[in-house]
This record gives structure tokens, C-alpha cells and sequence, in this order.
């Protein structure tokens, strides 16, 4: 405790004076993003002209798509991670637990949902959060739609939606990945599975205090977070994004466009389950899926399939749940993808239907 | 000498961090005693929610992400 202390105090101190030059930086930046978001189709024009080609060809509609899409979905992502890196220098996982801990199936399923978008989280730290919010007192229904709703509803997904889609649909992705975790954790926590858990999780009670990160941050570091963060992130996610769009790119024009309706379009009424019990044993980030799901929908298939599949992907797979046998038992993992399966589901249908 | 363990189920994040505290203590020329710990229960007992997590003597002083390298340099001590 006391060495966290020292270090904190120290890099506080040589990193006031650098406020200074984010409050300068900052709005130079956002004008330089807004400069560029807003020139994405004059530079994507530019681009086909010095290569000789213009639109009314398939390849140079599939070179202005390419030129268009990629820097758009890196300024939204770039924005969007930053803003979510700063924010989450907020939510620490300790903090986040002391939010939650007591709070009654609800309210705090609610709560433990929307603290899952902005607590930094990593899926290789789900197990010990899982344990950890339990230790605590935070009730099982709850610590649930915490762990449904921080992979699901993530920044990447949400900026990558409104680069491809529009607000409308990441907004809708939101406002449904909230649902589906606020609903299975309300329904988890009825049924009273807390024997389900493995015996040693039982056994183990609230853990020692933990220096809790970023209770004493200054303002400099938690800009300094979120650059990192997007360094992080974009760093690992850039080659899936290249590659979706190059592929949604390469079948423009090529693909006919209703080649998907008759396999996942709205009236084959057994697609949206199937994209479900497809979208298990698959395992990919957000970055690896939403590409998939952009070439599919322009190809036809219903926008609640393919939300499902996506869903799906994210949210239930294999190799989670064989990290999640080591702390549940096998009745209470059955009942966990059951119920997340079937909010799913109703998703998916619900928008086949609504729109 | 100064018992360093690291908190991690293996995933990358860890591996890193073990490699850091690894570097800095050679480059500072300080014996440490490393371990790496994996078992679940074991990392829980130590109360950390987020991995990795570092304990040095004992004491948690780490817990989430990869630590910077002031942190670490710290840890070793003078």
C-alpha cells in the first residue's frame, strides 16, 4: 500500500505541469477529427481520381467503399475508445464492486449493467471479477448482468455499429445489449442458484482491501489513460477491421444483393434461432464480427438475425464457459446460456418484426 | 531478497508483466525471487479482481492491466 502511495504522489507531481499542454492539445485535436470526418468523401474521391477511376464502375465503387469506410470507422473508433478510456479511469472493478454490493435484484441488475460499459474489464479477468463481486455481497443475479453486459456492450461494438450502420442501430444495440443483461441477471437471480456455485467459491469471503487504481489519479494521467487505451485497442483490432472491410469492399457490386434474403431474411422464421445456436461455439472479438455482420446485411439477411448472430458471438462461447466450470456448477452454466440464449432470441425477433 | 508473485490465469497481460519485473530486476542488478501464480483460489485469497495482479512480501500492491514501469522499478527498491 504504502510503495502505490509513493508513486502516485510522485508522478503527480512532475505531471501537473503537463495539464497545461492537454487543455492546448485536446481542442486541437477534436477540430483536426472534425476537419477530417467531415472531408471522408472528398478524400475518398481524390483517392479514386489519381488512380483514373470513377464510380459508375463496380472497381471504382469498390475502391471509393474501401477508401470511405476505413477512415471513417478509424476516426469513430479512435473517438469513441478515448472518451471510454478516459471514463473508465473512473470505474475501477473495486470501485464498481462497491457500488454494487448489497443492492437489490432491480435497481442493482440495472446498475451492475450500464457500470459494465464503462468499468475496465478484460474476459481473461471474468472469473475473479465473478468471484470478487460475490465475496462481497453482491448478490449472484446482479454480478450476472455485470458479466453479461461488459463483453457485450462494449466501446468497440458500439463504434464500429455507428461508423457501418448509423446511430440509429448502435443505439438500438445499446439499448437491447442492456436489456438482455438487465433481464437474465433479474432472472438468474430468481431462481436461486447460489448452490450451484462451485463449493471453494462459497468458501471464500470478502477479499483483503486492494489498492483500488485511480481513486487518487489526476486529471493529466486519466487523459494520458485514455491515449493509451486507444493505443491498446486500436493496435489490436486494426488488422479484423482492414480485412472486414476489404472483403465488404471486394463483394460491393459483385455479390447480387438479395443473395442472403432467402437463408436469413425476415420471413425464414427458423434463421434467428439458428444464428444463435450458430453463434456459440464461435468465438471472435466485436472487431472480428461487425465486418461479417456489415456484408451480410447488405446482402440481404434481416437486421434482428444478424444482431442475434452478433450477439451470440460475444456474449456465449465455448471457451468461456470452460473457464466459468472451474467456478459454477454444471446446472448453473446450462441456465446461464438458456436465459441468455433466449433474450437473444427475443431480440432478434423483435426487430425482424418491429422493422 | 524480495519475493515477487504474480497474479494471472496465463493470459497474455500476465505474461508480459512477469517478463517486465523480470528485465527491470536485471537491469537494476536486484535478486528477486519470482513466482508466478495460476491456481484460482490461490489468486483469490489475495483478494485481487482483476488480473494481473502483483504481490510483493506479501503485500498486493498491483491489481489490473500491465503496471508501468515507475511502478516496477519501485517495487524493486533502492
Amino acid at each position: 500500500m504504502n510503495t502505490t502511495k509513493a508513486i502516485d504522489s510522485t508522478q503527480s507531481s512532475t505531471s501537473r505541469s503537463n495539464l497545461g499542454v492537454w487543455l492546448a492539445g485536446l481542442p486541437l485535436a477534436t477540430a483536426l477529427w472534425f476537419f477530417l470526418y467531415w472531408h471522408l468523401d472528398d478524400f475518398a474521391n481524390a483517392v479514386i481520381s489519381v488512380f483514373g477511376l470513377t464510380r459508375d464502375t463496380h472497381l471504382g465503387e469498390a475502391v471509393h467503399f474501401f477508401f470511405f469506410d476505413t477512415p471513417k470507422v478509424f476516426l469513430l473508433l479512435i473517438g469513441v475508445v478515448y472518451i471510454v478510456g478516459v471514463i473508465q479511469t473512473f470505474f475501477s472493478p473495486e470501485r464498481t464492486r462497491a457500488l454494487l454490493a448489497g443492492k437489490r435484484l432491480g435497481v442493482g441488475n440495472t446498475l451492475a449493467a450500464l457500470l459494465g460499459i464503462v468499468t475496465p474489464f478484460c474476459s481473461c479477468s471474468a472469473v475473479p471479477l465473478f468471484i470478487g463481486f460475490l465475496s462481497a455481497g453482491v448478490p449472484l443475479g446482479v454480478t450476472f448482468s455485470f458479466l453479461i453486459s461488459a463483453p457485450m456492450v462494449n466501446e468497440i461494438a458500439l463504434a464500429l455499429l455507428l461508423g457501418l450502420f448509423g446511430w440509429q442501430v448502435a443505439a438500438l444495440y445499446l439499448g437491447l445489449g442492456l436489456s438482455v443483461a438487465i433481464v437474465a441477471g433479474l432472472v438468474i437471480g430468481k431462481l436461486r442458484m447460489e448452490r450451484h456455485l462451485q463449493d471453494w467459491v462459497r468458501d471464500i469471503h470478502a477479499g483483503n482491501a486492494v489498492p483500488a487504481v485511480g481513486d487518487e489519479m489526476s486529471w493529466d494521467a486519466r487523459l494520458r489513460t485514455g491515449l493509451h487505451h486507444v493505443r491498446e485497442i486500436v493496435g489490436k483490432v486494426w488488422p479484423y477491421i482492414l480485412i472486414g472491410i476489404g472483403v465488404g469492399a471486394a463483394i460491393h457490386g459483385y455479390v447480387p444483393q438479395d443473395f442472403m434474403v432467402s437463408i436469413m431474411g425476415k420471413d425464414a422464421w427458423w434463421s434467428a434461432p439458428g444464428a444463435v445456436v450458430l453463434g456459440i461455439p464461435m468465438y471472435t472479438n466485436a472487431a472480428g464480427i461487425i465486418p461479417i455482420v456489415e456484408a451480410l446485411i447488405s446482402k440481404g439477411a434481416a437486421l434482428g438475425t444478424t444482431l442475434a448472430f452478433m450477439m451470440s458471438v460475444i456474449a456465449l462461447s465455448l471457451p468461456e464457459m470452460l473457464i466459468l466450470r472451474k467456478v459454477l456448477k454444471l446446472p448453473l452454466i446450462a441456465t446461464f446460456v438458456g436465459v441468455v440464449g433466449s433474450g437473444i432470441l427475443l431480440v432478434g425477433f423483435i426487430f425482424n418484426t418491429v422493422l | 531478497m524480495k519475493n515477487i508473485k504474480v497474479l494471472g490465469t496465463g493470459c497474455a497481460n500476465c505474461k508480459t508483466t512477469l517478463k517486465l519485473i523480470e528485465e527491470a530486476a536485471k537491469a537494476k542488478g536486484v535478486e528477486v525471487e519470482l513466482e508466478k501464480v495460476e491456481d484460482l483460489p490461490q489468486i483469490m485469497s489475495y483478494g485481487v479482481m482483476s488480473t494481473p495482479g502483483v504481490v510483493v512480501d506479501g503485500k498486493v500492491v498491483h491489481a489490473g492491466g500491465i503496471p508501468p514501469k515507475e511502478a516496477i522499478d519501485s517495487w524493486l527498491g533502492s
